[in-house]
């Protein structure tokens, strides 16, 4: 298959949010029985009719690829992830909605993948108040993903959802909660199932119908200035 | 009156050593996760609280600070209280918190870690056994056998760190070990490994378009009735379902492949960083140490054997040694009394401020490495032990490096233990455990060259 056929989608997240799960879920319509650490990068294909129902229906291959890890790696596994973050067709983000912490790297996460033009290390400064212009410019497209969501107790779960609206308003993105281990939650014709379709169709809109192609990746002012210690390859 | 004041003194510096822990708690060891249990913020900080007024009770010993009826008592206090927690506390709540992740067993939860914490008490008095630590007065009960149990354990810990770290700091250091690694290595090694992410997913897709129309197909199929309706379907659906087995086991394949690539890739990439940290100013400097490192740890091996083969112990420490020497070969003379209380206190300083810093940063590492969302708790914990047991054993140890007047107060609280055997065994396990080190480092270094002659 030509490299120029291929649909690309990141997931990324704190490790043990249920990123594996998640991506079993998502192509081959089980449950993951026994999860275990992701070393380096797991892909899976995800078969996925864009335009389903419509006369312009055509099936698409999606591949997810599940990056393993965590932000406070070496510099040394950051470089070497960043050469799975080129070309990419769209991001999903990946956070557990039992702890708050996962859900605030999700800044520093988008920020790894989406600039390649400084160094992916322990440079990049977070600070709550990131700039929500950059997310704007940016045209890969996000969703966001909460799991777990069975963890959380009934009388907790008016804050956690506002809290995750929050979240998706500042990543401009829509967003899902589930819980990995129940097929339920995708059922066809649920609302997440619903937003799931619309993200693939906009990843692969992106991809084949826009005048450019490519990815459009956003220089950070706040990264050009800071020292890098480790260079990055290029291709 | 002056006791009032000396207590003030000790609360408010272990209120400080408290938040010092608390704070490296939160910034530094939980960066990444939530804490739901606060109960393993406050433990950790007081296992660090308590030790850390251990060794600020010895510097007051030798600065002669505040009366010494008072240090008297609140190193009893002290002793009292880290025992507590060492032996009590922090097992049943490493018992409490692996108990909880185990979901059979979330009915007893007290139960069970009752339990544990039982057995674990048995062990550790069993651990005494072997070696002859205690004179017989003492009864069963005694805070001599406690501290003599917890002096082994930490001891033994010690020596190992030490082993391992003499001989891996002059291998970090030096950068005559460092193998010579090129962008182009690293480039090509990148390259297979995204060719081999390419094939892993034409294969997937494969599986899935297959898949997919053995489904259909499958529909199809079941629009036939009858008996020949059956049997077609059992064939195609044979050939499909081999094919699929078949691609199957070369994806797993190419997936380990992958894995593996992924972490020769790391280490490659670890590599020239540090053959590019090594040109820099700073890099030649801890080269420069390295030599000098390296030399001190065969001087340190070769010492530890002497002592064991010469069933010898020091009866002298280094700063009354060093002084001796200077006043009677140098012909130096200076006040010794005045002296050795300074050299003495900076030295000990030394020894406090390093082995402090570098238990954390190991810590830290530590638990970077192996903590998961699920057993972070528990791993704090056992980090939490670990270092309690360490400082009373550095304190236990540290005896040796003091003068006379100073030992006496470590001797009068330890109460009657057989130090000898402390510091005998200490040479051993030092040993041991360099000589392993020297081994490991050797074979990994030979593997390494090998594996990329393989690539």
């Amino acid at each position: 298959m030509a490299s120029l056929d291929r649909v690309k989608v990141l997931v990324l997240g704190d490790s043990g949010v249920g990123k594996s799960s998640l991506v079993h879920l998502l192509c081959q319509n089980q449950v993951l029985g026994n999860p275990s650490w992701t070393v380096g990068c797991s892909v899976d294909v995800r078969v996925q009719d864009y335009k389903e129902g419509t006369p312009e229906e055509k099936t698409y291959y999606i591949e997810l690829w599940d990056v393993g890890g965590s932000l406070g790696s070496a510099s040394s596994i950051k470089s070497t992830r960043a050469v799975f973050y080129n070309s990419v067709n769209g991001i999903m983000l990946v956070h557990d909605l039992t702890n708050k912490k996962s859900s605030q790297n999700l800044y520093r996460w988008s920020l790894e993948a989406l600039s390649k033009d400084s160094s992916p290390t322990r440079v990049i400064v977070s600070n709550g108040d990131y700039d929500r212009e950059q997310f704007a410019e940016n045209s890969v497209p996000l969703l966001l993903i909460g799991t777990k969501f069975d963890q959380i107790a009934e009388t907790k779960r008016t804050e956690v959802l506002t809290r995750t609206a929050f979240l998706s308003e500042d990543f401009n993105a829509e967003e899902i909660n589930l819980d990995c281990t129940n097929p339920r939650y995708l059922a066809a014709g649920t609302s997440n199932a619903v937003k799931l379709s619309r993200f693939f169709d906009k990843v692969i809109e992106k991809r084949y119908f826009t005048r450019d192609p490519s990815p459009v990746s956003f220089s950070s002012p706040v990264l050009a200035d800071m020292n890098s210690v480790v260079t990055l390859l290029f291709f | 009156m002056s006791f009032l004041v000396d207590s003030i003194i000790m609360f408010t510096s272990q209120v400080l050593f408290f938040g010092f822990g608390w704070l490296f708690f939160m910034r530094q060891l939980f960066k990444d996760y939530e804490v739901r249990q606060y109960i393993v913020q406050v433990v950790f900080s007081i296992t660090f609280a308590f030790s850390c007024t251990m060794f600020e009770l010895i510097i007051f010993e030798i600065l002669g600070a505040l009366s010494s009826n008072s240090r008297y008592f609140h190193w009893k206090l002290n002793l009292y209280v880290i025992l507590l927690v060492l032996i009590f506390v922090v097992p049943f709540y490493i018992g409490y918190f692996v108990v909880s992740n185990i979901r059979l067993l979330q009915r007893q939860k007290l139960l069970f870690a009752c339990m544990v914490w039982f057995t674990f008490m048995y062990f550790f008095w069993k651990l005494g056994d072997p070696f002859p630590i205690l004179s017989p007065k003492h009864g069963i009960l005694s805070i001599e056998q406690l501290i003599s149990r917890v002096g082994v354990i930490g001891v033994t810990l010690m020596a190992l760190l030490s082993g391992f770290g003499a001989v891996n700091c002059p291998y970090t250091y030096m950068s005559y070990f460092l193998r010579n690694v090129t962008d182009s290595d690293i480039l090509a090694l990148e390259r297979r490994l995204l060719q081999t992410m390419d094939m892993i997913v034409s294969k997937k897709k494969r599986i899935a378009m297959t898949r997919r129309q053995m489904y259909q197909r499958g529909e199809d199929q079941n629009k036939q009735t009858g008996l020949w309706g059956m049997i077609k379907s059992v064939t195609s659906t044979q050939t499909g379902s081999e094919n699929l087995s078949l691609i199957q086991q070369e994806v797993d394949a190419l997936e380990e492949l992958s894995r593996q690539l992924f972490l020769e890739t790391v280490e490659l990439q670890a590599t020239k960083e540090r053959i590019e940290y090594s040109k820099t100013f700073q890099g030649k400097y801890f080269n420069f140490l390295g030599y000098f490192f390296s030399i001190y740890c065969v001087w340190k091996i070769f010492m530890a054997t002497i002592n064991i083969v010469f069933d010898r112990v020091g009866k002298t420490d280094p700063v009354t040694r060093g002084i001796e020497i200077t006043v009677n070969y140098l012909g130096i003379q200076f006040d010794v009394k005045f002296w050795s209380q300074h050299i003495s206190f900076i030295l000990v300083g030394i020894i406090i401020v390093t082995s402090i810093r570098g238990l954390l940063i190991t810590l830290t590492k530590f638990f970077y490495a192996i903590s998961s969302n699920k057993s972070s708790n528990v791993i704090v914990l056992v980090l939490a032990q670990i270092m309690g047991m360490y400082f009373v054993s550095s304190v236990l140890l540290m005896r040796m490096s003091m003068p006379l007047e100073y030992r006496s107060i470590v001797t009068e609280v330890l109460g009657e233990l057989q130090f000898n055997f402390y510091h005998r065994w200490f040479d051993v396990i030092f040993l041991v455990s360099a000589l392993s080190s020297i081994l490991f480092l050797y074979l990994a270094h030979k593997q390494a060259p090998e594996k990329q002659m393989a690539l």
